[in-house]
């Protein structure tokens, strides 16, 4: 068995985080499990990233344009921030209200968007909604700019309520449609499409002539409502709280079915959702006190490798362990890192559908295994990486085949593997035999073996999952 | 080699133009003075056209295309598209990879196709891709398709360049994925796939070691991609659909030379693919369908065209009957989509049924979920 205090700290940066190096590890393991929850949950006691350096190498971040390089610049703060459950939380608002580039091509709303999950994701429900409805880039997203108080669209309405707040069966068509009526005139400034308006920021805008203030009946709540007041109210509701929950079960915990199976499927674990519905509502929905109460759960704590990585997860996961992409470097172009996890099935800031990414099992097919496995195989093909050299001199003493294959599981996650990937790694360490790495020479000579077992082990089927 | 080892059964290559290709000028109307009255920065000056009726003319960068068509090969696809065309690229895309205008669908109809031709899923070569990334119409859950970005160097474990120490890490690979009973279902499901990539890749390495040919394909994407679909349809592997991709299409500024050298590397492309095929007597049964999203405007912007809505398709092979099919969309102002796009004249899911049923000899009815209007292409 791994050690079991690096090996739940493990688990903790990599759900709550996207992972640690192996001597960021260490330093977390000698304080208590809950201690560094705590830090998590803090990130404003960390200092923040500093984009002025990042800017200087990378030229085309002075100008909101290309979706690459700014989904880039977010990928590098996954790797870099000393903030990490800010960025995770940024990400897990991602999913949920999945908002895509690719209908407005207009890359400084998605900025902003993002920007706004990040400085919000750690509030509370009533802050965290708010913002989203005031969002340009959902505003368009979902056509609330085409939500007049003479030609209702209910577009924004009806997904506010379905798919990012109580979920179906918790509300009525007619809600809706008052729902609907009372966002008429919430707008943005600026034309979105980029042809032929260039690329400038947009912010929300109401427009009160654009607005029905007629009285309104929403969720059993009856007044001339605006947009507020329904968001008021969505954040009270109890199947919000339920709702979200769920959410960050699936998210941080053990994967769930899709959302659309939600209504007709339970949780997997009804006990540890109803904890998190309990928090939110004993804290006036604020976020911490959730995020508390689910990393110091049980059953997080022993939800080691039961969901599958998202291909960020991944991509990121891997980065950090090989220790690149520290500064800003221009032989290290951060869309290269945006292209493998598209190419994997996740292009941040442009997903899908407003249903988001399909997660679990369903991140795997044919081609986004090969390339999971291949970018993890290549990413240790250069044993002088800093992370690398790192791991390396960790694989220390005398080392039987069984313990070497022990060593490397142990750097590499702590990893749990079953029999089979177990003997397949013992068959490939005995045709090693033992090693000893106390002298230089001796390390030398074993550098490319053990990093062949290393790229072994990142292929496995147990890699996959978080 | 000759032949490909498919036996009679029809291979569909599918040629997907990204961006959206400007039909009005790759299929010239260039006795249309409306035409030259739109466009009066990319329209193709009439004396450079390459004419093949009285009314119709290819790009003057399309002679092999055109050579093609005079041997009775190219069947021309007026005015497909949809209807109430939103012009995103992306959303244009998914439509047609999905078939579903009205609803955001993520199930592909490509790959309900090959469910249908190997319901099994038994060989992971029935459906390739060649390109990087898999696009959503070959996307659906339990079907194994190959995506292949460099056929040279397909397959897992890429990156270790010795042969020697690769093969003993794919031998490790197979190990690590044999399929383990009381796994779970998602850990089988990652046994079954990793298996499905480490057969697809033995049995697609044969392709190049085999291929021989005397046709010289260009270096351009297009062309390396086309001759990949050569060498794996000629090494007979049981592929059914090979999809790839040519992009470059959104000409919104400097059409003129954007779009000319993309149409002229497309079509010596293609015409290098069917000599080729011609070559190893490996061209009865293929059928080629080239598509893009949408159309673009009528009128020019004073530099390129934006998006439209109704384009034109190509289908292309040995058993094609040549010619013109459904309509060339109207001019006349009082006609165009949105006011200013070509309408179109043929919904592309008769299209895709046409394929289906007529080359493919599958019901199209589930996979593009109806019965649309079908034109008679093939001999």
């Amino acid at each position: 068995m791994p050690d079991n205090s690096i090996a739940l700290i493990a688990h903790l940066m990599r759900r709550a985080g996207f992972g640690a190096s192996r001597s960021e590890l260490e330093e977390q393991a000698a304080r208590e499990y809950s201690d560094v929850v705590e830090g998590l949950l803090d990130p404003e006691a960390q200092p923040d990233l500093e984009e002025d350096v990042l800017r200087r190498y990378h030229l085309d971040l002075t100008y909101p344009d290309g979706l690459p390089i700014w989904a880039g610049r977010w990928v590098w703060r996954m790797i870099n921030s000393s903030r990490p459950l800010e960025e995770k939380m940024a990400l897990f608002w991602h999913h949920v209200f999945a908002t895509a580039w690719y209908k407005g091509e207009h890359t400084p709303s998605m900025i902003s968007q993002i920007d706004t999950f990040r400085r919000d994701g750690m509030s509370d429900l009533r802050t965290i909604f708010m913002g989203l409805a005031k969002d340009p880039a959902m505003n368009y997203w979902l056509d609330n700019c085409e939500n007049h108080a003479d030609q209702p669209n209910e577009n924004w309405g009806r997904e506010l309520l379905e798919l990012f707040s109580m979920g179906v069966g918790n509300y009525s068509e007619f809600d809706i449609k008052e729902a609907s009526r009372a966002f008429t005139g919430w707008t943005f400034t600026q034309p979105i499409p980029l042809y032929p308006f260039g690329h400038h920021s947009s912010r929300f805008e109401f427009v009160a002539e654009d607005h029905d203030d007629t009285e309104k009946t929403f969720l059993s709540h009856t007044g001339p409502f605006n947009g507020e007041d329904i968001i008021d109210i969505v954040a009270d509701q109890p199947a919000t709280a339920r709702f979200i929950a769920r959410h960050l079960y699936s998210f941080f915990v053990a994967d769930e079915p899709q959302v659309p199976a939600w209504s007709i499927e339970p949780p997997r674990d009804p006990e540890t959702v109803d904890a998190l519905v309990n928090a939110f509502e004993e804290n006036d929905g604020q976020i911490v006190p959730v995020l508390r109460t689910l990393f110091n759960s049980d059953a997080f704590k022993n939800a080691r490798q039961k969901r599958v990585k998202s291909p960020v997860e991944l991509v990121v996961g891997v980065i950090k362990l090989v220790g690149t992409y520290k500064e800003p470097d221009p032989t290290e172009p951060l869309p290269a890192l945006v292209g493998a996890t598209a190419v994997m099935g996740q292009q941040i800031m442009n997903p899908p559908t407003v249903e988001g990414w399909h997660t679990g099992h369903e991140w795997i097919d044919g081609g986004t295994l090969n390339e999971r496995v291949n970018f993890a195989v290549n990413q240790f093909s250069d044993s002088t990486k800093p992370g690398i050299q790192e791991l390396l001199s960790r694989v220390e003493g005398t080392l039987t085949p069984s313990d070497l294959v022990d060593r490397c599981l142990e750097l590499l996650g702590p990893l749990e593997v079953g029999d089979q990937t177990r003997s397949a790694l013992q068959s490939y360490a005995d045709d090693i035999g033992e090693i000893n790495r106390d002298s230089e020479q001796a390390r030398e000579d074993h550098t490319d073996d053990i990093v062949r077992l290393l790229q072994c082990i990142v292929a496995s089927r147990e890699y996959q999952f978080a | 080699m000759t032949g490909n080892g498919n036996g009679s059964q029809p291979v569909l290559v599918v040629v997907q133009l990204s961006g959206g290709n400007d039909f009005m000028n790759t299929v010239i109307p260039y006795t249309n003075s409306t035409y030259y009255d739109s466009r009066p920065t990319v329209a193709i000056p009439h004396e450079k056209v390459l004419p093949f009726t009285d009314t119709l003319a290819f790009h003057p960068n399309m002679g092999p295309f055109k050579e093609l068509y005079d041997q009775g090969m190219v069947a021309i696809v007026q005015g497909i598209g949809y209807p109430d065309s939103n012009r995103s690229h992306f959303r244009g895309m998914d439509i047609w990879h999905t078939c579903e205008p009205h609803v955001v669908a993520t199930v592909g109809w490509v790959a309900k196709a090959l469910n249908t031709l190997d319901p099994e899923g038994s060989n992971p070569l029935t459906g390739i891709n060649f390109g990087v990334g898999l696009p959503r119409a070959m996307a659906m859950p339990g079907v194994p398709v190959t995506s292949v970005s460099n056929l040279d160097n397909y397959g897992l474990m890429t990156g270790i360049g010795a042969a020697e120490q690769r093969d003993r890490a794919l031998d490790i690979f197979k190990r690590m994925y044999a399929p383990a009973i009381g796994s779970g279902p998602v850990m089988e499901y990652l046994s079954q796939t990793g298996n499905d990539v480490l057969a697809g890749a033995d049995m697609i390495a044969v392709a190049p070691q085999q291929y021989e040919s005397t046709i010289e394909y260009a270096a351009t994407p297009i062309a390396q991609a086309l001759r990949d679909v050569a060498r794996v349809h000629t090494a007979g592997l049981g592929t059914r659909i090979f999809y790839t991709a040519h992009g470059g299409y959104d000409v919104h500024a400097n059409e003129n030379p954007a779009q000319p050298t993309l149409l002229g590397d497309l079509s010596a492309a293609i015409s290098d693919f069917f000599a080729d095929l011609r070559e190893h007597d490996a061209d009865d049964n293929v059928a080629m369908l080239v598509f893009t999203e949408f159309g673009r405007r009528v009128r020019d912007n004073g530099s390129g065209t934006d998006h439209g809505s109704g384009g034109g398709a190509f289908i292309l092979g040995k058993n094609v009957n040549g010619g013109l099919y459904a309509e060339y969309p109207s001019l006349a102002q009082d006609q165009l989509a949105n006011g200013e796009d070509l309408p179109h004249t043929i919904d592309f899911r008769g299209i895709y049924g046409t394929m289906l049923e007529q080359w493919l000899h599958i019901d199209p009815q589930p996979i593009v979920g109806g019965v649309y209007e079908q034109i008679g292409p093939f001999k």
